[in-house]
């Protein structure tokens, strides 16, 4: 009995020296920022901007996590080496999970996060944002394209389409370029927001448009293998562009078994189509003549995606897809804002985060990304920028007029 | 209209064919040892695996990924009967099932581990392209052809040899009566391995004519097909070799029938649906034999 108290007093005693010592620590790390504001900025690597960043690094969406993280570390070893502002990111997993994810963002706030970059998929995204909008951070996502994600919520933003938006611009460029196709057949995935929202979108604007819909089927789940149905009810009415708003993985099934079928339409992707290309034992010969909306073309000309898509490469022996490159913007957004607003690393998070709505929302704040020239953005978090439409020649993107 | 209903029903018995290989297994397996082997399902996801190694990575003709993943998958299925199910021969067969059970999450997990998560694009081991007929209207693919041809020709074979070779009498033996095919000589335990060795070749074949119609291939591939034919297995009467056959292609085509006609949202339930139907008015399945049990 008495050992027993003297073993818990010990106890009592060593949790108290540790939490002191947790206070000692907390206050150390928190010392140097006041200093450091006062020195010029950027001399020391204490002064650094702390971006938060959440994804999927391990389990099935591992390959949007994994590039939106690759992506925006790039981003931020870029900034850093110019000079100016300095920053960090801290890079937590949430395997695609929503409760992982609000763990992840509590971490976050441990360290000291002032900007969350992320989430990345938007399940997690729509649960992190009621938190970061109660808690004030500055929050912009990738690519986690509901609306859910931003709406009532003045402090989330998006540097990806908006899935209406994808819906609705899909079925003006199907209506400028009639060469494409004219009877329009719709293959979705009714068990996915993603999916169902982008079809929804376009169904109202192919309408509004006069585009002739001949045929419209679903399927009920990504794990759906027999699409014998859904192209055959296509092709007996005589669809000549299937319209197909869903992830890789079905349609990877769907051009195979098209093929099988002998039947030859324009096929027409979002960007979930993107990736299809990087698919294990993927014949990509499939996805010749393959037309998709996406927002970055690795295989892009212009210098910004060449030297991107170079470094990229160097770095992490890959090509980068349109997660990496829309991480990769989202990082030089961010920087540009805290520039234009004058954040500097001793700011509070409230301050950090109304600081930067004000930037971001400012009417002469535009962004020229990898993505979009000209990115702006409405109170409402959404971007508004052009998409990139490519046609698949080679195993590589072409991008179309 | 008329032509639609072909190319459904074509589809249909594409789709069912597979289904049907599969159930060959489930049925020679729950025939002789009076078992549900739900880990049967995941044997086929490795088989597939197997293929698509070695045809892809290593290069190897088509024939000889079939054959290497057919050994693969006899060696599986007789080292898991040996390892798991064996030592529970004398348990109650709810014990085998929650192990066969057991099996499947661990077969399935095994290829989470070595080969990952992301969905690999199967390469068909049969050349793409398609027969047409009536003028083009119509098109089968060679993929088709060969797993109905393989279909029959397994079931024939099958048929053969379990009622004319000494191991086959012997595996109906102790389909009937374990004890009295012992007292009789025979080896019940090497006949049991040896159904699962079938069985598991049986699996093999099924895993790369799945993969090479649906070349989606996942550690979770093999669980919906195998649920499904272990379904057609008892629509046809679970036991019965012709009855997998007739149950696994009426399935496909009612479930492509269910998508076409009724609702690409309700195939499954329409399958089911028949099913349920169908065992109370012949709870013994189509082909099956009524046994009285003996006390």
């Amino acid at each position: 009995m008495k050992q027993m108290r003297v073993l818990s007093l010990a106890a009592t005693a060593a949790l108290t020296v540790s939490l002191l010592a947790g206070c000692g620590g907390s206050e150390t790390a928190n010392t140097p920022a006041p200093g450091s504001s006062d020195a010029p900025s950027g001399s020391s690597s204490a002064a650094t901007i702390k971006i938060g960043g959440i994804g999927p690094l391990t389990g099935s969406a591992a390959v949007y996590g994994v590039a939106t993280q690759q992506g925006a570390q790039l981003a931020v070893d870029e900034i850093n080496a110019k000079g100016g502002l300095q920053f960090e990111l801290n890079f937590q997993d949430d395997e695609n999970d929503a409760e992982k994810a609000t763990n992840a963002y509590n971490v976050l706030q441990d360290w000291g996060m002032q900007v969350l970059y992320g989430c990345t998929t938007t399940n997690p995204c729509v649960a992190v944002a009621s938190s970061t909008y109660a808690d004030r951070y500055f929050q912009l996502t990738p690519s986690a394209s509901s609306t859910d994600v931003t709406s009532g919520k003045d402090n989330a933003f998006q540097i990806c389409f908006t899935d209406p938006n994808q819906g609705s611009t899909a079925a003006d460029y199907i209506a400028e370029h009639p060469e494409l196709g004219s009877k329009i057949a719709i293959i979705y995935n009714n068990g996915d927001a993603y999916s169902t929202g982008i079809a929804t979108a376009f169904r109202a604007e192919a309408e509004a448009k006069g585009l002739e819909v001949v045929s419209e089927t679903t399927f009920p789940s990504d794990d759906n293998t027999d699409f014998s149905v859904q192209l055959g009810d296509a092709q007996s009415n005589g669809a000549d562009l299937v319209f197909m708003p869903i992830y890789y993985t079905p349609a990877s099934l769907i051009l195979n078994q098209a093929k099988n079928m002998g039947y030859a339409p324009t096929f027409f992707g979002c960007d979930g189509m993107d990736g299809i290309l990087a698919v294990e034992g993927f014949d990509t010969s499939l996805a010749d003549g393959l037309v998709l909306m996406t927002a970055f073309n690795p295989w892009g000309t212009d210098d910004l995606s060449a030297n991107f898509t170079k470094s990229y490469e160097e770095k992490y022996g890959s090509t980068p897809n349109q997660f990496a490159a829309d991480g990769y913007d989202c990082i030089y957004a961010i920087a540009a804002a805290c520039e234009k607003a004058g954040v500097t690393a001793d700011m509070s998070h409230e301050d950090v985060c109304e600081a930067l709505i004000s930037t971001f929302t400012a009417s002469d704040f535009s962004v020229d990304g990898l993505t979009g020239a000209g990115m702006t953005w409405g109170t409402n978090g959404e971007v508004s920028k052009a998409p990139v439409v490519v046609k698949v020649e080679d195993a590589k993107y072409v991008t179309m007029e | 209209m008329l032509l639609g209903f072909l190319n459904n029903l074509i589809n249909g018995i594409s789709l069912g064919s597979i289904y049907a290989i599969i159930a060959l297994g489930y049925t020679m397996v729950y025939g002789i040892a009076k078992m549900l082997n739900f880990a049967h399902g995941d044997v086929i996801m490795v088989g597939a695996y197997v293929c698509f190694f070695a045809t892809g990575s290593f290069g190897l003709p088509p024939v000889v990924g079939v054959l290497l993943a057919m050994v693969v998958c006899t060696v599986l299925g007789v080292v898991i009967e040996r390892l798991a199910y064996k030592p529970l021969r004398q348990a109650p067969s709810l014990a085998v099932l929650i192990t066969a059970i057991g099996v499947s999450y661990f077969l399935q997990n095994m290829a989470l581990q070595l080969w990952g998560s992301d969905p690999k694009s199967f390469r068909s081991v049969v050349p793409t392209g398609s027969v047409s007929l009536l003028g083009g209207q119509i098109s089968v693919s060679y993929v088709t052809l060969v797993t109905v041809l393989a279909c029959v020709i397994i079931m024939i074979a099958l048929t053969a040899f379990t009622g004319n070779t000494k191991l086959g009498k012997a595996m109906r033996a102790c389909s009937e009566d374990k004890g009295a095919a012992q007292l009789m000589g025979i080896d019940v335990n090497f006949t049991i391995s040896m159904t699962f060795a079938i069985g598991s070749a049986l699996a093999a074949i099924a895993g790369v004519l799945l993969c090479s119609t649906y070349p989606t291939l996942m550690p979770t591939t093999g669980s919906m097909p195998g649920i499904k034919a272990f379904t057609a297995a008892v629509f046809g009467g679970i036991g019965s070799i012709p009855g997998a056959l007739l149950g696994g292609i009426l399935l496909g085509v009612i479930e492509i029938f269910g998508k076409a006609y009724i609702s690409t949202q309700l195939s499954d339930a329409v399958v089911f649906a028949v099913l349920i139907v169908v065992l109370l008015v012949k709870p013994t399945g189509l082909l099956g034999k009524k046994i009285s049990e003996k006390v």
